[in-house]
């Protein structure tokens, strides 16, 4: 990895990591009597570790080929192991905080293992660690191929996964320390917030920087999906997480907004996370690798076009159905519900595109569970998004919100749609990234795909089942007129599908592992072949880089 | 006519079509197309929230929480107690039964942030205050299942250990006041003793509290030792002001009964 720097670039990048463990040690004292001072080592080990990797290969000789001549694929590569990684992590999670839930002893005693510090590590470690990574990876990869344009510089990419990953850990860390600001996927206290937001800015200049040098006149599909994740996720970051520090010297801060200002602001920012990270970005890679796979063009660009601008426009105003029949003003409310169900619109746009691309191709999603991985997700795209729109209406929402319906959409969506995605884009990608002929066991992948198949129908189906029947038991009354159950009752009712919940968890995890292993044997074991045609070209070469849409 | 009907529609999608096909020529277009079309959404609706004077009732009698209601607060926040518990009763005709006067907005106005929450796995605790006595919230803190045999809530035990840390309590009280919290210079300054005076009602602190707080505030051994302030003092102190900082609601809605 190291031998395609120059020395002018490890020295440069010895510089920035060495100013980064100047920062961890200045947090480190600063903070000594507050968790952050914790923050301050790890940040100051973090880049230490990487200085130290740097220093050791300073004196390594020069990269000697001509490196515009090939794609800059380390960073990629990087960047899908540790998705990978922080899948398992964020599963295990999972399956444990569920665990919790059905037998509340599981903690064992001590103060950073109660599921509610432990409940954020498992949501921020799928959502950014194994969604983000593989959304950074792919991304690189993608905008590359689709540009037939190398990357402008061998540092931001690095940057920007590294740097990504730093905010995940003092994320993930600090929710156990108890430093939390306890906005929903906005959990980072201050200081990670605003790291984040230098990473996410280098993110969006090197993007444009590599679109800037491309040799296609059009941008990819794929690449107007990613911007818009990008870009957006910025201004909800930025806006929703604007706080006062109690202090330069502590993890704690205020949000500037209060009430139901913070409450709107919060959920317009939650719902669009889904959106813009766990929609659009997603988006990009289903439009990429799914016509890659099934070699088919695209169905339909004019659908591609009309999907994407409904999402961007549409999904930006429904963060208020999440605040139905509270003290929210009634407009805001019907603002969001009508526009939650027009989205219905874009989103089945979407859904309809993919799996009309694979019209002519239903036999490879037959025999090849890459394709099928990739078909199941477009699926559950589009029955979480029909589902969505459904809970938005009033009076079904006022029966799904504050229950286990709500957690069950959003399962269906993360597990059946994201997750899914991505186990079927990583195993179209590792063989062309690492220059193999195939994935080291087709069977895993198999198993994997059955697994998480399975994984994902039992914990659904728990969920939506315990969260109607807590729904409606909490407004049954009996014949005089009161209230039937007690809350107890209905906490009562819910064990034996936590318990099912936790089993298809742990399922789905057992899936994520073995994905793990085949594509760390796919490297070590499986030969090299030689890549027919991965590298920049010009416009004038004559192997599209995508396949042509229209 | 259904034709008719769709023709401008098409019309406006040819369109939208065309322009699309020029801009997705030139990655700066298509950033500001993305900016534009994202942001007019959260506009319409955010923006009115902080200009419109109807989205937050007034009342004058609206109290702010004592520093060790906030230190509470801010317990409640690190244990990600909102994860499973809302603030926020709704509505509706079984949760305002089941709960009290449904919320209004004043009551999570000097709320940063705000703790409506999303899920309920517990129930809902906007008008916990002085429903349970202290004692029993510290054993239910201590241990749930010692109360209510079927809970599936975590157990805090190590709350009544853990001294309450107040010398960060001024510059909380200062942050909180640049948010818009009406703390006044006082207030901030006796942040830490006024937190040790509703403890410790028997030290010397605790008139300081009654004058800068009010009369009506509650002070006591929350966690029911009488030597140090413990950080489930200031957890309980916080339960049990949940709801109680105006009656508003209860003066709107004097039908719902307890």
């Amino acid at each position: 990895m190291m031998s395609n720097l120059t020395g002018a670039e490890r020295t440069r990048a010895m510089m920035i990591t060495g100013l980064g463990a100047l920062i961890g040690l200045v947090m480190a004292i600063v903070g000594r009597n507050d968790p952050m001072g914790a923050h301050g080592w790890i940040i100051l080990l973090f880049f230490a570790v990487l200085f130290f990797v740097l220093g050791n290969a300073l004196y390594d000789p020069e990269p000697t080929e001509d490196r515009g001549a090939s794609y800059y694929d380390d960073p990629t590569k990087v960047g899908i192991i540790l998705a990978l990684v922080w899948a398992v992590v964020g599963m295990s999670m999972g399956v444990w905080v569920a665990s919790q839930l059905a037998w509340p002893d599981l903690r064992f005693d001590a103060a950073w293992s109660s599921f509610g510090r432990l409940r954020p590590v498992h949501t921020s470690g799928v959502i950014f660690g194994f969604g983000g990574n593989a959304l950074i990876a792919t991304s690189y990869h993608i905008m590359q191929r689709t540009s037939r344009a190398r990357m402008p510089d061998q540092i931001s990419p690095w940057f920007v996964l590294l740097g990504f990953n730093l905010f995940c850990i003092i994320a993930a860390s600090g929710y156990i320390m108890g430093i939390t600001q306890s906005k929903e996927y906005a959990e980072p206290e201050w200081y990670a917030d605003i790291w984040l937001v230098i990473v996410w800015v280098v993110y969006f200049i090197l993007y444009i920087r590599t679109l800037a040098r491309r040799n296609e006149p059009h941008i990819y599909v794929a690449n107007w999906y990613y911007l818009s994740f990008i870009l957006v996720v910025a201004i909800l970051h930025i806006v929703n997480n604007l706080a006062m520090p109690a202090s330069l010297t502590g993890a704690k801060s205020y949000s500037l907004f209060s009430g139901v200002q913070d409450a709107m602001t919060q959920w317009w920012y939650g719902h669009n996370a889904v959106a813009f990270f766990l929609t659009t970005g997603f988006l990009g890679m289903l439009y990429y690798f799914l016509p890659k796979r099934a070699e088919r063009p695209i169905y339909s660009y004019r659908l591609s076009i009309l999907s994407f601008w409904g999402i961007v426009f549409f999904y930006i105003w429904v963060g208020s159905h999440h605040l139905m029949y509270t003290a929210l003003p009634h407009w805001v409310q019907t603002l969001g519900m009508t526009f939650s169900i027009m989205l219905l619109v874009p989103s089945w746009a979407s859904a309809g595109n993919a799996l009309m691309t694979l019209n002519g191709a239903w036999h490879k999603v037959r025999d090849d569970a890459t394709l099928r991985f990739m078909m199941v997700a477009a699926v559950f795209y589009g029955l979480s998004t029909f589902e969505g729109s459904f809970m938005a209406i009033r009076p079904v929402n006022g029966l799904s919100h504050y229950t286990d319906w709500t957690v069950g959409h959003v399962h269906s969506g993360a597990m059946g749609w994201v997750a899914m995605i991505t186990f079927g884009s990583i195993y179209a990608l590792v063989p062309v990234l690492w220059r193999r002929e195939t994935m080291y066991s087709w069977k895993a992948v198999e198993w994997h795909f059955w697994l998480a198949l399975t994984g994902t129908v039992i914990y659904v189906f728990a969920m939506w089942n315990s969260g109607i029947i807590q729904g409606l038991m909490w407004r049954t009354y009996n014949e005089a007129g009161t209230l039937r159950y007690s809350f107890v009752d209905s906490l009562v009712a819910m064990h034996p599908y936590y318990i099912a919940r936790a089993f298809g968890g742990l399922l789905f995890l057992t899936g994520a592992c073995i994905c793990l292993w085949n594509v760390v044997m796919t490297i070590r074991r499986v030969p090299h072949v030689a890549p027919s045609l991965d590298y920049p070209t010009s416009s004038e070469a004559m192997e599209p880089a995508v396949p042509v849409a229209e | 006519m259904f034709k008719k009907i769709l023709k401008p529609f098409a019309r406006l999608f040819e369109f939208q079509a065309r322009t699309h096909y020029r801009m997705e020529r030139h990655s700066m277009a298509l950033t500001f197309g993305i900016i534009i079309a994202a942001s007019i959404g959260g506009i319409v609706e955010i923006a009115p929230l902080f200009t419109i004077d109807d989205t937050v009732e007034t009342d004058p009698d609206m109290r702010v929480y004592t520093p060790l209601e906030q230190a509470g607060r801010d317990i409640y926040i690190r244990e990600g107690c909102y994860a499973c518990h809302s603030q926020m009763i709704r509505t509706l005709r079984d949760e305002v039964e089941r709960y009290g006067p449904y919320s209004l907005a004043v009551e999570s106005q000097y709320d940063h942030p705000m703790l409506w929450g999303s899920k309920r796995t517990g129930p809902d605790l906007a008008r916990l205050g002085d429903k349970y006595s202290d004692d029993w919230q510290v054993r239910h803190l201590v241990n749930p299942r010692d109360l209510v045999p079927e809970s599936v809530m975590p157990q805090y035990a190590f709350l009544l250990e853990k001294p309450l840390r107040t010398d960060d309590l001024s510059d909380r009280l200062g942050a909180l006041r640049a948010v818009g919290v009406p703390y006044t210079d006082e207030m901030i300054l006796n942040a830490a003793d006024d937190a040790a005076g509703q403890a410790l009602p028997d030290g010397d602190k605790a008139d300081g509290v009654f004058e800068r707080y009010g009369d009506a505030t509650a002070i006591r051994y929350f966690d029911g030792r009488r030597d140090r302030v413990t950080e489930m003092d200031a957890l309980v102190a916080y339960l049990q002001i949940l709801g109680k900082l105006t009656d508003l609601p209860a003066q709107m809605q004097p039908i719902a009964e307890e």
